[in-house]
Order: C-alpha cells, then sequence, then structure tokens
C-alpha cells in the first residue's frame, strides 16, 4: 500500500551568501492532492523546489519521496526519482533550438526507446492535452509566454511523472492565460492523480483549486491548512497582509533606514 | 595597508584554488562514466557548428598570413640571394608557430565566444536546469560533445590553415616575384619533417584546443545568469583563453624545439 504523504521534509535547513532561507521547517505533500506553497517575493520558495528536485543540496534535514531520502541518496537513485517528478518552470525553458513537437518528444526520445510511430502518437496526446496539438512544428520563440508555458507543461508530463512541481505558473500572464493554466493545472491533477506543488505569490488563484496550502516568511512558515481555514486565521496579523496584499504592517512598506527628518538635518548641516 | 594586501592576496588565492577545483571536477563528471546514448550524432553536429562555420575566417587568415609571411620572406632573402628557400620559410613558420597559434586565436574568438554564449544563455534561461530535472545530465548531453568536438576541430582548422597558407605563399613567391614553382616544393618538402615540424605543430593545437573549448564550457556553465553575466563570461573567454594559448605556445616550444 503507497503512503498517504508522496512528499516529506522534515527539519529542512538551508542558506545561502551567509544568508539563512529555511529555518527547519517541516512539509507533508498528501499524494494526489495540490498543495500550494504561498509567501512574498525573495523568501525562498523557487529554492524550494529546487531542494526538492535535489538540484541544490540542503544544509541540514530530510527530504522524503516515495518513502526514500533523496537528498542523501546515489546521482543515479535521484535521477531515478527525477523520472517521476516533472517540473514547470517559471520561464517554461524549452529547448530554443527544438521545435515543439521536439521539444515535447525530448524526455522520451532520452529515457524511452520507442517507435517513432508511438513517439509521434505520445507526442500528440500530451499537445492535445494542453491545447497545442496545432502549434506542435511552431519553434519556441513563435510561442507566446502562456503556449511557452503549456508547452513545457506537456513535456513536464510526458514521462507520466506522479508529481509536479511548478514553479510560479501564473507570473506574468495575461487573465485568459492564467485561467487556461489554472484550469489545466486542476484537471490534470484529478485525471491523472498527480501530486502537485504550486509555488506562487499569486494569492487568489492559488486558493482557488489548493487542497492544503503553506505560507512562508521569515524563514518559517507562519500558516498551513486548508485554504478556506486561512482566511479565518484573523488574528495571525503577517498572514492577512499577505492574503490581502496590504502594503504596510508586520512586513514595511519603507526599507529599514534612520528616519527621514533625521537624515535631512544631517544633510544641511 | 599590509593587512588589506594580505587579505586581498589570500581572498585571490582561494577564488584562484575554488575555480581551479571547480573546472577540475566538472571535467571528471563530463568525461567519466557512461556517455550519452546520442554521443556520435551530437559530437557530428558540434563538429559543423564549431569546425565547419569558423572555415571561411580561417582559409581567409590562412590565405593572407602565408602572402605576408611570403612577401616580407623574399624582399629580406633576395639580399642573401637566397629567394628559393622561400618555400621552406614559409612553410616551417606555419607549422611551427603560426598556424596552430593564430588558428587558436580565430578558434577562441568566432568558437569559444559562441560556446559561452550559448551554455550561457541555455543556464539562464533554466534549460539547463530543466534537463536535470529529466534526468538527463547536462553535462554528458550539452557539454561533453561540445568538448569532444572542439579538440577535433581545432586539429582540423589547423590542417586547413596551413595548407592554404602553404599556397598563398605559392600565389606570391611563384606566380609574382618569379621564384621557381618546382624550387618553391622541393626545397619544402626537403627541409620539413614530419614529426617535428607536422606533429609537433598539430600537437600544439590540440593542447589549445583542449584549453579553449574548456575554459569556454567553464565559463558558459559557472555563469552569472544575467544579459551582464553572459557579457562578462564571454568576454573572459577570449582573454583568457588567449593569453593562456600564448603563454602555452611558448612552454610547448620550449619543451618541443628548444631543449
Amino acid at each position: 500500500m503507497k503512503e498517504l504523504n508522496h512528499l516529506v521534509i522534515k527539519n529542512l535547513c538551508f542558506s545561502r551568501n551567509q544568508r539563512l532561507l529555511f529555518d527547519h521547517l517541516n512539509f507533508e505533500f498528501e499524494r494526489g492532492k495540490i498543495t500550494a506553497i504561498l509567501g512574498p517575493s525573495g523568501i525562498g520558495k523557487t529554492t524550494l523546489l529546487k531542494l526538492i528536485g535535489g538540484q541544490l543540496p540542503v544544509d541540514s534535514g530530510e527530504i522524503i519521496f516515495n518513502g526514500h531520502a533523496i537528498n542523501h541518496c546515489s546521482a543515479k537513485t535521484l535521477y531515478e526519482a527525477r523520472k517521476k517528478m516533472g517540473m514547470l518552470f517559471q520561464s517554461g525553458a524549452l529547448f530554443n533550438e527544438l521545435s515543439v513537437f521536439e521539444n515535447v518528444a525530448f524526455p522520451l526520445r532520452e529515457h524511452c526507446q520507442l517507435d517513432e510511430e508511438l513517439l509521434s502518437t505520445l507526442v500528440l496526446m500530451k499537445l492535445e492535452a494542453v491545447g497545442l496539438r496545432g502549434a506542435k512544428d511552431l519553434q519556441p520563440n513563435e510561442l507566446s509566454g502562456g503556449m511557452a508555458r503549456r508547452v513545457a507543461l506537456a513535456r513536464a508530463i510526458a514521462l507520466d511523472p506522479e508529481m509536479i512541481l511548478y514553479d510560479e505558473p501564473f507570473t506574468g500572464q495575461d487573465p485568459i492565460s492564467m485561467n487556461v493554466l489554472l484550469n489545466l493545472i486542476n484537471q490534470l491533477n484529478k485525471t491523472l492523480g498527480l501530486t502537485s506543488i504550486i509555488v506562487s505569490h499569486d494569492v487568489n488563484e492559488v486558493l482557488s483549486i489548493a487542497d492544503n496550502v503553506y505560507v512562508l516568511a521569515d524563514k518559517k512558515i507562519i500558516a498551513h491548512g486548508p485554504a478556506y481555514s486561512l482566511l479565518q486565521q484573523t488574528d495571525n496579523s503577517l498572514l492577512q497582509q499577505f492574503l490581502h496584499g496590504q502594503s504596510d504592517g508586520p512586513v514595511p512598506f519603507h526599507f529599514p533606514v534612520e528616519d527621514f527628518q533625521k537624515e535631512l538635518q544631517k544633510e544641511r548641516r | 595597508m599590509i593587512n588589506a594586501y594580505l587579505r586581498f592576496v589570500g581572498r585571490f588565492s582561494l577564488g584562484l584554488v575554488q575555480t581551479v577545483g571547480r573546472c577540475c571536477l566538472m571535467f571528471w563528471q563530463t568525461l567519466w562514466g557512461k556517455p550519452h546514448a546520442q554521443l556520435i550524432p551530437l559530437m557530428i553536429r558540434q563538429i559543423f557548428q564549431l569546425g565547419i562555420l569558423s572555415l571561411p575566417i580561417i582559409l581567409t587568415s590562412g590565405l593572407f598570413i602565408g602572402m605576408v609571411l611570403a612577401f616580407q620572406g623574399y624582399n629580406i632573402l633576395v639580399d642573401y640571394s637566397a629567394e628559393e628557400s622561400l618555400g621552406s620559410m614559409v612553410a616551417l613558420s606555419l607549422l611551427r608557430e603560426l598556424a596552430p597559434v593564430v588558428a587558436a586565436l580565430l578558434f577562441a574568438g568566432r568558437a569559444g565566444s559562441a560556446l559561452t554564449a550559448e551554455i550561457g544563455l541555455m543556464q539562464s534561461t533554466e534549460q539547463l536546469a530543466s534537463m536535470e530535472m529529466m534526468a538527463v545530465s547536462p553535462l554528458k548531453r550539452v557539454i561533453a560533445p561540445r568538448f569532444l568536438a572542439g579538440i577535433i576541430a581545432l586539429p582540423m582548422l589547423t590542417v586547413f590553415f596551413n595548407v592554404i597558407g602553404i599556397w598563398g605563399g605559392y600565389l606570391i613567391g611563384v606566380s609574382w616575384m618569379g621564384i621557381d614553382g618546382g624550387t618553391y616544393w622541393s626545397v619544402m618538402q626537403s627541409s620539413i619533417d614530419y614529426l617535428p615540424d607536422v606533429g609537433n605543430g598539430l600537437i600544439k593545437s590540440l593542447v589549445f584546443a583542449i584549453l579553449i573549448t574548456w575554459i569556454a564550457l567553464y565559463n558558459g556553465y559557472y555563469v552569472v545568469p544575467n544579459a551582464l553575466g553572459i557579457s562578462k563570461s564571454t568576454t573572459q573567454t577570449v582573454v583568457v583563453s588567449s593569453l593562456l594559448v600564448l603563454a602555452m605556445d611558448f612552454v610547448l616550444t620550449v619543451f618541443m624545439f628548444g631543449m
């Protein structure tokens, strides 16, 4: 029987350039559910995805995927685990020299010995799922930002992963593209039974589809639980400032600096 | 003052050791272990990119350098009535020094800079990271074919440089200055030995190829992922590899011809 939690992170500590980003964080990502990680810019949300994917080494703590710790394993085991993870990068990260079709075919060509006909069918199925079968012959530079992300999503699900990591999927999207992506993520999660981890700061969009939410601020998890329960935590001022986008609060509007009046007086002298 | 100086020396030394260590580790991870299944086709594609597309600049430079060499050589040799030795002079200068060094400098400018910019852009647009997340090693899939292609392409370009340079010398010496064509070739043939002249020249170009290609790939792979970072890395590739080629040429010349 498969474990309830697909991915568990225990006591994660990580610092970069002598700056502590995560201080003993614990996460549990339930199998088949959409979990969102919210937080202000620069808090280290993308870094967290890189740690989950084993692209960065943790300072201490454990990342357990499918019951196996993947942060202390061999490169071979890590690569095997990555075949079960897909990742949608913020920029799409499509290969410039390959067409849309070849971009989606890339992981299949690398890992599966399929004949050309079967490979073509699989790629077209993935492109159909994101509504871009008609764009298969286009080059990445001919795609809009939203289309590039959908192609990248088709590529991320090419190997039929168990889990998908989404890095800021809605950033810079127009309302139509955003809605398309939102529906796609939701549909893929339901139809393929994927475990989805979405890192974002688009609060309303993410809360509308997430089953569980973690909110990060100041190196710690300031709140977590089902989406609806977060809105009810009115005593948590930092959480409320973030959820409602208030410009001033526990996270100050002004970057730390000495009093303006004093600074002006100093200049006059 | 002394403290600041010591701090600078310490920081510089640590940085240098770190760079060399990272460079060696990357080299090891790229070439050690099972190669990528599509290594040969990927390498052939890169030989086209780095070698064939560099041919126009190499051939043009080789022709003009051979012609200038013959012109200057003739003017000096004719004073001593030794103009028949022109073929020997042109060929030895090209085979031993000019062809490996000038071809390497041109390769650094044309192919080295392109390599750094390409890999740097792939790094900054997360293409290499996405490859890693698809369980494909970018070192085996992207870096290794380019490195091997570079060390095949430059010696080949050096051979073409030699051939076109010697022909340029022939054009000036024989067709313009009126030296006997048979003498031009026969003096050249009698004064050139395969291993010391042709062989050493090719060994030099192989060493230069390893240096340039590796510096270019390293600078691209460890780029600061923004426009300024890519620009700096590209410049650094051309400057560092050109200087190292000239320094290494001196060292190799001392070992090959000076002892």
